[in-house]
């Protein structure tokens, strides 16, 4: 059993966020980057199904310039056997297309078994670099996975629907699964791990993606329609205010 | 055809955020003199094209065909890539479900068209239009544009446009159809189900107090239960706070939960992430507590405090217990 799972660094939900004066992206240099939460679920997911099979390969694919080899090596850390870091300048790959396309150039010809990845990205949300990868490589797809389950050749997934509701989705593989938040426990790497990530290896490659067909033209903060009472001061006097407001103008007590 | 309408079925109606996408193209179409088709299509396909009818639109496409009668992501997304291919929209809009989330990207790899997704607006700049969306977490917006010619697929947050708005009118039906071989869909799909079956109903609840991230670690969450005692609500929560395990799935609001509309919703240590917003956006007022004054969630707050919620909730319950 191979699987690859694709992993993005994105700021982390702490970090701020400044913008570049032309807007055309936000200033890169002062941001504090993290693995995508979603796929370090994904990446969870894979490393227990090699443990329940007891055998497998499992391997961290990343796109992104030089600083995505930090998740990378996070990755290997907490226990994935090899790394692929697909190089590509930052700013320029928006386009989920590009994105997926030249992931599919890198990896066609491993033939993974299985391709997890989190469902979107924390960053540009487009939700999509997944289940365009598995188009391309001919994989059935399925998007917001809750669990997964293996057996004989077939994968098994519980997705996510709407209000509540859940479905099972058995599929053929090779499969290109998109996880979602919250079905695993995210393991932290040891300390034998991340000593012995640093001997594990992180492969190269510069492939060709499909001419973008979606861009940003602007990046900016919004601005709210909303008039936003304000309620400052102490603890003691922001209580205090809370309990008028609560009383006088909301009047639920 | 100008602009082609995807919509989803709802247990043999039109999905609101079907109708949504309605009142999106009407809008888009106004003043640009652009034609609207309405594509309905699996088992309930007789009574969804009876009620796209009823609308101000051009056509509805009515698609009939045994592999597209229940929902799977490779039925759909070929059978619809046909119809693109027969119809030649330069517009295919969507609602942002999580079937469309599901399926619609593969029709982007088979067209190579881009899928703009989750756009809060779309405006014309005279030239070309200008797609806006939400990024990191709704803390900024972007702006993109499609490069090349389409037809570009596009989906829009819910609530981008109202349904209210739908424009009543008189269209024609017509049937279309499609050639999928059955071999071309890799799934097979059990029949939907609920969890935790007669869990909670927060839809009933008059005060909401809910919780996120800012509440730190699970040995805080009887602080909030305390204050949500004291105010007489029911406790609920984001995402992540049932992802931790520190609260059941029911308490869950947002795209994945409930959906809420009490009088008071008290969000305390909620960032505001779309996910969360669009359970509770509806809510008569909103007060806030989020020690980030960038939060996105003051965006839709009616009340805001930037303050440390550990502060706050104890003595906010022991104000109100007084009271």
């Amino acid at each position: 059993m191979k699987i690859a799972v694709l992993i993005k660094q994105v700021p982390g939900s702490d970090s701020s966020l400044p913008i570049q004066s032309d807007q055309s992206w936000i200033n890169e240099e002062s941001i504090t980057y993290v693995m995508n939460e979603s796929d370090n679920y994904a990446l969870e997911e894979a490393l227990q199904l090699r443990e329940k099979n007891d055998d497998g390969e499992v391997v961290v694919i990343s796109l992104g310039p030089d600083r995505v080899q930090k998740v990378i090596r996070e990755g290997l850390a907490k226990g994935a056997d090899r790394g692929i870091h697909i190089q590509v300048d930052s700013v320029g790959v928006v386009d989920p297309l590009v994105t997926a396309s030249s992931i599919a150039n890198a990896i066609k010809e491993e033939n993974f078994d299985l391709i997890f990845s989190g469902l979107q990205s924390d960053d540009l949300g487009m939700g999509q670099t997944g289940i365009i990868l598995g188009e391309i490589l001919g994989m059935s797809t399925a998007s917001l996975v809750m669990a997964t389950e293996l057996s004989e050749g077939r994968i098994k997934v519980k997705r996510e629907l709407e209000a509540g509701f859940f479905q099972w989705v058995t599929m053929t593989l090779p499969s290109s699964v998109t996880i979602q938040s919250g079905l695993n426990t995210p393991r932290y790497p040891s300390l034998k791990g991340i000593m012995g990530a640093k001997k594990k290896e992180i492969n190269i490659l510069t492939p060709e993606g499909s001419d973008p067909k979606q861009s940003m033209s602007k990046v900016y903060i919004p601005q709210s329609d909303k008039k936003t009472v304000m309620i400052d001061g102490s603890v003691d006097e922001i209580v205090d205010k809370l309990i008028e407001t609560f009383r006088n103008d909301i009047k639920v007590i | 055809m100008d602009i082609l309408v995807v919509i989803e079925d709802n247990n043999g109606k039109i999905h609101r955020m079907g109708l949504e996408s309605i009142s999106a193209a009407q809008s888009i179409a106004k003043n640009k003199d652009l034609s609207i088709g309405v594509l309905v299509m699996g088992a309930n396909a007789d009574e969804l094209s009876n009620e796209a009818s009823q609308y101000d639109i051009d056509e509805v496409l009515k698609l009939k065909n045994d592999i597209l009668s229940s929902y799977s992501s490779d039925g759909y997304a070929e059978g619809i890539k046909q119809v693109i291919d027969q119809e030649n929209p330069k517009y295919v809009l969507f609602g942002h479900t999580y079937q469309v989330r599901d399926y619609v990207p593969k029709i982007s790899a088979k067209l190579m068209k881009p899928f703009l997704v989750d756009n809060l607006s779309m405006n014309s700049d005279g030239e070309k239009f200008i797609f806006t969306k939400q990024m990191f977490n709704a803390k900024l917006y972007s702006d993109m544009v499609a490069m090349g010619d389409g037809p570009l697929l596009i989906s829009f947050q819910s609530a981008a446009f109202s349904a209210d708005n739908v424009e009543s009118g008189s269209a024609s039906i017509r049937d279309i159809s499609v050639t999928i071989d059955s071999s071309m869909v890799k799934t097979e799909s059990d029949q939907p189900f609920q969890e935790e079956a007669g869990g909670m109903d927060l839809t009933a609840a008059e005060i909401i107090v809910s919780v996120g991230r800012g509440i730190g670690k699970e040995e805080n969450i009887p602080m909030a239960q305390d204050l949500a005692k004291a105010i007489g609500g029911e406790l609920a929560s984001s995402r992540p706070v049932v992802d931790s395990g520190w609260l059941s799935a029911p308490h869950q609001i947002g795209s994945s939960g409930q959906s809420v509309s009490p009088q008071m919703y008290l969000a305390l240590g909620i960032s505001g992430a779309i996910q969360h917003v669009v359970g509770m956006k509806g809510s008569k007022n909103i007060v806030a507590i989020n020690k980030d004054p960038e939060a996105p969630i003051f965006e839709i707050a009616d009340y805001g405090v930037v303050g440390d919620v550990l502060d706050i909730m104890p003595k906010l319950s022991e104000a109100l217990k007084e009271n």
